[in-house]
């Protein structure tokens, strides 16, 4: 417990006095309070849980995605693997609910009139440059080591960040504490400045 | 050491059944306010997102705290009186250690997650899609390795499902209000130390 508290309120202290160059809260923050929305995501839960028997996840819907354009291409081999035979892709709950969630953000943009329409974020033009290329193979490959550690861990900053750490779900606690862990020490080598 | 069987305490009457075609209505108007309440969260932000790995921004560890907050409240509420299901997935201390720490040095090199992501696409950052297009490439790369790493890696240390209350031998509900209190302490210390 003690070691938790000194982590939790040390850790923050030592970064703030780090430089990276650049600062997240340069550029535009949130539409709404924070407090608002975790509320709002904590009482969609409830309705999740009620109303579908279903906890709020989205990693699952892109390993659904790869199994279609797998079957596509090799079809018996795809079928063969097993976690897709535990997990047969299939325009399901988990599918349709991540559709629904690229089109809940448009629908947030649009009324908050914040369509960003751009390939890049200016934070990661200041930092990186102006190539969509380096944008496009750091992205890709983030997505593959994301990817393959959620469905390592069984789930993602939803799956365990939200809905498995609310049930008190021992693994989704450590699972969330590692994702810092990691995302913390990689983003920090990323933006200090040699 | 647990057993997992008197560990998660089932309902003692079964929630309402769920017709297939109501589920899939359910994931349009769920998944439509999720992505909503991402977006207006700020969290579809390139920005907002690495703000948090940097520890500079805030706004992500008190979107969770709040949701982890409410919903743990709420859906404990409504299992206690046998309402809803609990959906606990085992805890695999090898998998989800090294799963975790992958997840989390992608997330800084994508600044994107999962769902958040998802968020991003529909406000237009269109450099989500080379993420998206990884996050599916790395699905299939698991899918591929899936046979060897369930007979390996996801072996090591498999306690089966476990609960924190459990594992601490706290009585659920005590648990339950020890967490919320420390939530809210933390939420207000979050917010006196960093406004965003």
């Amino acid at each position: 417990m003690k070691r938790l508290l000194l982590a939790t309120f040390v850790v923050p202290s030592l970064a703030s006095a780090a430089d990276f160059g650049v600062n997240a809260t340069d550029y535009d923050g949130a539409a709404w309070s924070p407090y608002l929305v975790g509320a709002g995501i904590g009482v969609l839960s409830w309705f999740t849980f009620y109303f579908a028997d279903k906890a709020i996840g989205a990693s699952s819907f892109y390993a659904t995605v790869a199994g279609f354009i797998g079957k596509i291409f090799a079809r018996k081999h795809t079928e063969s693997l097993k976690y897709y035979q535990s997990n047969p892709p299939a325009v399901d709950y988990g599918f349709v609910f991540v559709i629904c969630t690229i089109l809940g953000g448009f629908i947030a943009a649009w009324t908050g009139g914040e369509i960003r329409n751009e390939w890049l974020h200016p934070m990661w033009v200041d930092r990186f440059g102006d190539s969509i290329a380096l944008r496009g193979i750091v992205g890709f490959a983030g997505g593959v080591l994301m990817a393959f550690g959620a469905r390592l861990a069984g789930g993602c900053t939803s799956g365990h960040g939200i809905s498995g750490t609310l049930q008190l779900n021992a693994g989704s606690w450590l699972t969330v504490i590692f994702m810092f862990i990691g995302g913390i020490a990689a983003a920090m080598l990323l933006y200090t400045s040699l | 050491m647990i057993n997992p069987g008197k560990a998660v305490k089932e309902s003692s009457a079964p929630p309402p059944a769920v017709p297939a075609g109501g589920k899939l209505v359910a994931a349009i108007i769920f998944g439509t306010a999720f992505g909503f309440l991402l977006q207006k969260g700020g969290v579809g932000k390139y920005n907002v997102l690495i703000g948090q790995l940097l520890l500079q921004d805030f706004t992500v560890a008190k979107i969770m705290m709040t949701a982890i907050l409410l919903g743990m409240v709420g859906v404990f509420t409504l299992h206690h009186f046998a309402k809803v299901n609990l959906d606990i997935h085992p805890t695999k201390i090898g998998a989800q250690t090294i799963g975790g720490m992958l997840f989390g040095i992608g997330f800084a090199l994508i600044a994107y997650c999962p769902g958040t992501g998802a968020a991003a696409l529909g406000q237009g950052s269109w450099d989500v899609l080379f993420g998206m297009a990884g996050l599916v490439a790395g699905s299939y790369l698991f899918a591929e390795m899936s046979g060897w790493l369930k007979r390996t890696v996801e072996t090591w240390g498999d306690k089966g499902k476990v609960m924190l209350p459990d594992l601490l031998h706290i009585p659920r509900g005590v648990f339950i209000v020890i967490l919320a209190v420390l939530l809210i302490v933390g939420l207000f210390a979050l917010e006196r130390a960093f406004p965003r």
